[in-house]
């Protein structure tokens, strides 16, 4: 399907957007009023959608002041001291709980982007590669399945396969050989939490390398193909080239993810494991705010946290700039 | 597709298609064979139990009493109709919320339609903290309400981002006919956008409703009342954190099935509505709804 990607559903069409010049309809354009009554109902449309977002959204954004007092809940937000920066303490002096919990989300996001991000783009291939579009709608429907079942699905799972009365080591037994500790030893839990990601999303995460897949022109295949290129030599040349630019795109969203690592899948996990091979940034505040009822110091990690987020998507798109991709927005 | 296979070179040899096919069979045995295990030991009676060691992945007798003792009224049957109730309430509030806005955003050029357009774009990026975002819902008063379920989820900005280039890419044509037989902007939304827009409403409406249904840390958050508790955080409770449950937290008074097949048997339970749900969306996934978003 052929489709303009700025069609809009109104009657007038708009200026061509970046044409160098529209000014004479800008004189030309009526008061505001007139075109607010006009788009009256688009307005209105929008209104409730966009005050959830800003109720939700935005709203919290003022809540981080909290950061830079020592918040008491019977106090409120606005009649707690101010305590200055004493809250950011524990990350400029390194607190070794803070540090721990640093060095833990690190690590695990490592393990994801070496372990989780290539895996889908090698099932996609896989995937592209069947001759039988059956199959290939079946292997879709099984794989797409785990994405859409909640954290605590997804570890009950694990325990029922790895446990101490799991599929594993109840075989195991079996065959009179020793059990294996995967879900309560923190040593492995990096890896453990690692493969519940894999088996959770890496087939979900195909779908959009499939559609990069069947967008890349069959003549290029063709080409090469005369050129005497085989298969390999037309992964690398033709299918990777045109991944590329979808792979830059999700691997900046998954950098500015860098310093978030699966709340819900670690906080129901901890128990098992403890803080010390558990604890990533998200579980530290919220253990550190909501439990330990230490508000101020949790809020200051999340919002440094934040704001090292932000950095971390729009330095990556800016590196994506640099090597001639498109990133997540243009310009 | 496997356009290239056919095209550019011979079909692959024997070799690379058993390699193919097996590593395609290893993966989708992982997401199959739990599923048949839960399953299976969900309707093991305690024989069958006790002789697999908790696990059960091929039961020789079948029992459906730890089914009846989940769903004849107890902690888990309370949870599961709060389940229900919560995802149908908010999938409705987000689809009526989100294609409101899509469709408001829909006509670049119209009223402030950049600082909204801006709104939505910056929320997908930056999404609020843990502490401000519960300081917000407390300071609201929606603590210990279902409303705390309902109302911060239900804009996803990036579902709306999809819907609205859904939205773009309908054939103006239409739109530009129905104007010109009088439609103001609510009748074209009514009568020509929303019959033309079901894959996209029925995929979103899914992802909303999957939100909505596997939401486990917002309960734990915000609703002190055990009693109000939906089926996640059930499950949490008596399947991840292996809670005995006994004859006060199950209905009737029928002998206590095994404890492995009542936690497989909730298991189930969550799980069922996501399979009933998706064989009906799933082949909407590819037809450039989401590609859509990934495009524009």
């Amino acid at each position: 399907m052929t489709v303009p990607t700025q069609t809009p559903v109104g009657r007038t069409s708009p200026p061509p957007h970046g044409s160098p010049a529209p000014p004479p309809a800008a004189s030309r354009r009526p008061p505001w009023w007139r075109r607010l009554a006009a788009d009256r109902v688009l307005v209105l449309a929008a209104l409730p959608g966009v005050a959830a977002l800003l109720l939700f959204h935005y709203l919290p954004w003022l809540g981080n002041v909290i950061a830079f007092k020592d918040y008491q809940p019977y106090l409120g937000i606005l009649d707690s001291p101010w305590v200055g920066l004493a809250n950011f303490a524990v990350i400029v002096d390194g607190d070794p709980q803070f540090l721990n919990a640093l060095a833990n989300t690190l690590l695990i996001t490592a393990l994801q982007v070496l372990i989780v991000f290539p895996a889908p783009i090698a099932l996609a291939l896989l995937l592209d590669s069947l001759i039988s579009e059956r199959l290939k709608r079946l292997a879709q429907s099984i794989l797409y399945l785990p994405h859409f079942l909640s954290w605590v699905i997804v570890v009950a799972i694990f325990q029922q396969m790895f446990g101490n009365a799991g599929l594993l080591n109840s075989a195991l037994r079996a065959q009179g050989l020793a059990t294996i500790d995967v879900i309560s030893n923190p040593e492995l839990f990096k890896l453990l939490v690692t493969s519940q990601v894999l088996w959770k999303d890496a087939g979900w995460a195909t779908i959009l390398f499939l559609a990069a897949l069947a967008r890349i022109d069959l003549e290029l295949y063709e080409a090469a193909a005369v050129d005497g290129a085989g298969r390999w030599r037309q992964l690398w040349h033709v299918t990777l080239p045109g991944l590329r630019g979808l792979i830059v795109l999700l691997l900046i969203l998954r950098l500015g993810d860098t310093l978030s690592v699966g709340f819900e899948q670690i906080i129901l996990q901890e128990p098992a494991v403890g803080r010390q091979a558990s604890e990533v940034l998200d579980t530290y505040v919220f253990n550190h705010a909501v439990l330990a009822a230490d508000w101020g110091q949790g809020a200051a990690v999340g919002l440094v946290k934040g704001v090292l987020g932000v950095l971390l998507v729009l330095g990556a798109n800016k590196l994506a700039h640099r090597f001639g991709e498109r990133g997540i927005y243009q310009r | 597709m496997s356009r290239r296979s056919i095209t550019a070179l011979g079909p692959p040899s024997a070799g690379a298609r058993a390699l193919k096919g097996l590593v395609l069979t290893l993966c989708c045995a992982a997401v199959v064979v739990p599923f048949v295990g839960i399953v299976a030991t969900s309707l093991s009676p305690r024989a069958e139990v006790t002789r697999a060691g908790g696990f059960v992945l091929v039961p020789k007798q079948i029992s459906f009493a730890a089914y009846e003792a989940i769903l004849s009224g107890g902690v888990v049957t309370r949870a599961t109709l709060v389940s229900l109730f919560v995802t149908a309430a908010g999938t409705l509030l987000s689809l009526v919320a989100t294609t409101l806005l899509a469709y408001g955003l829909s006509r670049p050029g119209s009223f402030a339609h950049r600082p909204l357009l801006m709104t939505v774009l910056f929320a997908v990026l930056f999404g609020p903290g843990l502490i401000p975002s519960y300081l917000v819902v407390k300071s609201l008063g929606l603590l210990d309400t279902y409303w705390a379920l309902l109302l911060p989820p239900m804009i996803n900005a990036f579902n709306v981002i999809i819907m609205r280039s859904f939205f773009l890419e309908l054939p103006p044509e239409v739109i530009e006919s129905a104007r010109i037989d009088g439609a103001g902007d609510l009748a074209v939304l009514t009568r020509i956008v929303l019959p033309l827009s079901k894959a996209a409403l029925a995929v979103i409406g899914l992802f909303y409703a999957v939100g909505y249904w596997n939401a486990f840390f917002s309960a734990l958050l915000y609703l002190n009342d055990s009693g109000m508790w939906p089926l996640q955080l059930v499950l949490r409770t008596y399947v991840v954190n292996q809670t005995q449950l006994g004859v006060d937290q199950l209905g009737g008074g029928a002998g206590l099935p095994p404890q492995e097949a009542v936690q497989m048997a909730i298991l189930v339970l969550s799980i069922v509505p996501v399979l009933l749900v998706y064989p009906f969306v799933q082949r909407h996934f590819s037809k450039g709804v989401l590609i859509g978003a990934v495009k524009g």
